[in-house]
């Protein structure tokens, strides 16, 4: 860690949040899969009928509680840290939140721009914008943006994306 | 499909070798061996068998002159189209623009009639057969001839310069190298299937009963040994076998060529222009031998093993960095220092080995404790210790970045420590990540993107600050819009993380 006043620039955080519907999508889309997680091990407590039901007792306790602690607190920590920006030269976002990661693709190497919307998506209102670029390890992907919102990025990501020639390797 | 009839190109289909016929129905058995072994096995039990698979392999040899006949390929101006199928037609059309790569590869039995398998690479996908357009086979002439053709040559045989080849004191970093185990595996498995089960002989019975009783210890070591002596034969075949007649060229047309193998022979062409930096690497005990292997960084090609873009393999460290020099015609990237990582990377490693060990030796005394497993080899247990620490150590101390001409130049890892060089105009984006300890210590890992080689390149554990200043100075202007004078932020607010310290002044702002 550096002192005060060391000269130099810090990267800030990107500008903008995401729709704050996000979070209930993601509270229920964490409690879809915890529930399903739930309903199999109680299928397998009931169905296993061996004289181990402590052990699987344990492990349905250790399913809910887990299951509660993610469901509540993942998409509110998620919603606080996830950010995006896009400038004219580049594509800029935040994601994470046990692990933050900050990518950059800058506009004239990206290939393709995808919205795709699930049934989930639809009945939150939101989209997820995902930005490719030739590295398979390198796609920018923004979860929960408004469907106006995301439109309008996607939009805006093609028309600078194709001003640039060549095939972006 | 269109209305307007599209002119059709006059050139001419081909069809494959005729003398392909003979190599078809050998491929087709052992393609459908699988099933084969199915039929027989469903055959046995119900006691029809040796018709049930005679009907099958009958089955399997008819499809291969079939599936001759009804390929046909052809190579006209702006494209390469293969067509196929009996049932259901199938075009496939590569613009000749596309190919990025060329493989040639022969095997035994299309060594010994003359033919060759020609697979024309795309890039287009990085799994399997997507974008891959294969030949099976064409004549030797025409195979190169088809070569020549794709990358603009003429037909006289140009004159190549050779940067390295195979040298029989490479064996000696031969028995280090994956392909023992795997081998001996298949062996072991095979002779499973004939029921002479290795684990059910006398000296495996001599050794379990060795494990059980008094000195555990005298097992332990002889069946370390037999190990390493089965494990050393078995890879010194593998690497002869796979690289003996290595040959790498740089051909006057702009490509690098590598061909390797004593059976099967396989020739790689790589265009130089797509070629972004080359990737050293070794294993713990090549790097203990004085060894190395060298990989070119390039697109067009598959990542990882299979991706075919090998220079050198297994060698002397001092050869592999001359002929890494050779190709990149610079030799700064290969040979110069590399800035050190920060003292807390050292301290992180050194606390991520500690608790893993601590780990293991935590369920190694559960085990004990509930009679799971034995006490006696509580002293490899404690020996992870140091040896984690040691691990630790030498992954830190093997952790570095530099910066010289067009390259950024890296360094990270223990059990296979690689040192990369990849060119500016490859990286295609930036990721920095860091953990919630990373953060805490003022360090991030700088992930470079790239279409080329194994797609991402990490620098672990940088300087927060450093990596920012790498990040600009490997993509100039692209970060401009979100940086931030960090005469505004408080003491805190180091790095590229500035966000916690200024959330009160800034989310009124951007909320």
């Amino acid at each position: 860690m550096t002192a005060a006043g060391t000269a130099g620039p810090v990267l800030r955080r990107p500008e903008h949040r995401l729709d704050r519907r996000a979070v209930g999508y993601w509270t229920t889309r964490a409690a879809c899969g915890w529930l399903l997680l739930a309903a199999a091990q109680t299928v397998w407590l009931l169905w296993a009928s061996d004289g181990r039901r402590g052990l699987h007792l344990a492990a349905l306790a250790v399913t809910a509680v887990a299951g509660a602690a993610h469901t509540l607190v993942m998409p509110s920590w998620r919603y606080r840290v996830h950010r995006w920006e896009a400038a004219p030269e580049a594509l800029y976002t935040q994601t994470g939140w046990l692990v933050e990661e900050r990518r950059i693709a800058p506009v004239s190497r990206i290939q393709t721009v995808d919205t795709a919307r699930g049934p989930l998506e639809q009945l939150f209102g939101l989209t997820n914008v995902t930005v490719t670029t030739a590295s398979a390890a390198g796609p920018v992907v923004i979860q929960g943006l408004g469907h106006t919102t995301a439109m309008e990025l996607a939009a805006a990501l093609t028309r600078r994306a194709q001003s640039t020639k060549g095939d972006a390797t | 499909m269109t209305d307007a009839p599209v002119p059709a190109d006059p050139t001419p289909w081909r069809r494959l070798h005729p003398r392909m016929l003979a190599v078809h129905p050998l491929h087709e058995l052992v393609r459908a061996l699988p099933v084969l072994v199915a039929t027989l096995v469903v055959g046995v039990s119900t006691g029809n068998g040796g018709q049930w698979s005679l009907l099958a392999s009958a089955g399997a040899v008819l499809l291969g002159p079939v599936r001759w006949y009804t390929t046909e390929f052809r190579v006209t101006e702006e494209q390469v189209q293969l067509r196929r199928g009996l049932l259901r037609r199938q075009v496939t059309s590569v613009p000749r623009e596309r190919v990025r790569s060329v493989d040639v590869t022969a095997h035994l039995l299309h060594r010994m009639l003359g033919l060759a398998r020609v697979d024309l690479g795309t890039g287009t996908g990085d799994r399997g057969t997507e974008g891959r357009l294969r030949l099976d086979a064409l004549s030797a002439a025409d195979a190169d001839r088809l070569r020549a053709e794709l990358f603009r040559t003429d037909m006289a045989r140009p004159l190549s310069t050779e940067l390295s080849s195979f040298r029989p004191a490479w064996l000696r970093y031969a028995p280090l190298n994956v392909g023992g185990p795997v081998l001996l595996a298949l062996l072991a498995a095979l002779l499973h299937e004939m029921s002479l089960d290795p684990w059910d002989s006398a000296p495996a019975h001599a050794l379990a009963d060795q494990l059980r009783g008094s000195h555990p210890w005298n097992g332990v070591l002889a069946a370390a040994l037999a190990a390493v002596v089965c494990t050393t034969a078995a890879s010194t075949l593998f690497y002869a076998v796979m690289f003996g007649n290595f040959r790498l060229s740089r051909l006057p047309d702009g490509t690098l060529q590598t061909s390797h193998g004593l059976l099967t022979t396989r020739t790689v062409t790589i265009e130089e222009r797509r070629v972004r930096g080359i990737e050293i690497g070794e294993t713990l005990p090549v790097r203990a031998l004085g060894g190395a292997r060298c990989v070119a960084i390039t697109t067009g090609l598959r990542p990882g093993r299979g991706g075919g873009a090998l220079l050198v393999p297994s060698a002397q460290v001092a050869h592999v960095r001359q002929v890494a020099i050779e190709v990149l015609r610079e030799s700064a990237p290969v040979e110069c220092a590399l800035s050190p990582h920060p003292r807390r990377a050292l301290r992180r490693r050194v606390v991520r080995s500690l608790l893993a060990v601590a780990a293991v030796a935590a369920l190694f005394a559960a085990g004990v404790r509930w009679s799971v497993v034995p006490v006696w080899p509580w002293p490899a247990v404690a020996l992870l210790f140091p040896l984690g620490v040691l691990l630790a150590l030498d992954g830190y101390r093997s952790l570095g970045h530099a910066r010289t001409g067009p390259y950024l130049v890296g360094r990270s890892g223990v059990l296979v420590r690689r040192r990369w060089a990849l060119s500016h105009q490859g990286v295609v984006g930036l990721r920095l990540r860091g953990s919630f300890f990373q953060r805490r210590a003022g360090l991030v890992t700088l992930i470079a993107t790239t279409a080329a080689g194994r797609r991402r390149y990490d620098l672990p554990d940088m300087d927060a600050v450093d990596a920012l200043h790498v990040a600009q100075d490997l993509i100039p202007g692209m970060l401009d819009p979100f940086l931030e004078p960090a005469a505004e932020a408080g003491p805190r607010a180091a790095g590229p993380y500035a966000s916690e310290a200024r959330t009160g002044t800034s989310s009124a702002g951007a909320g």
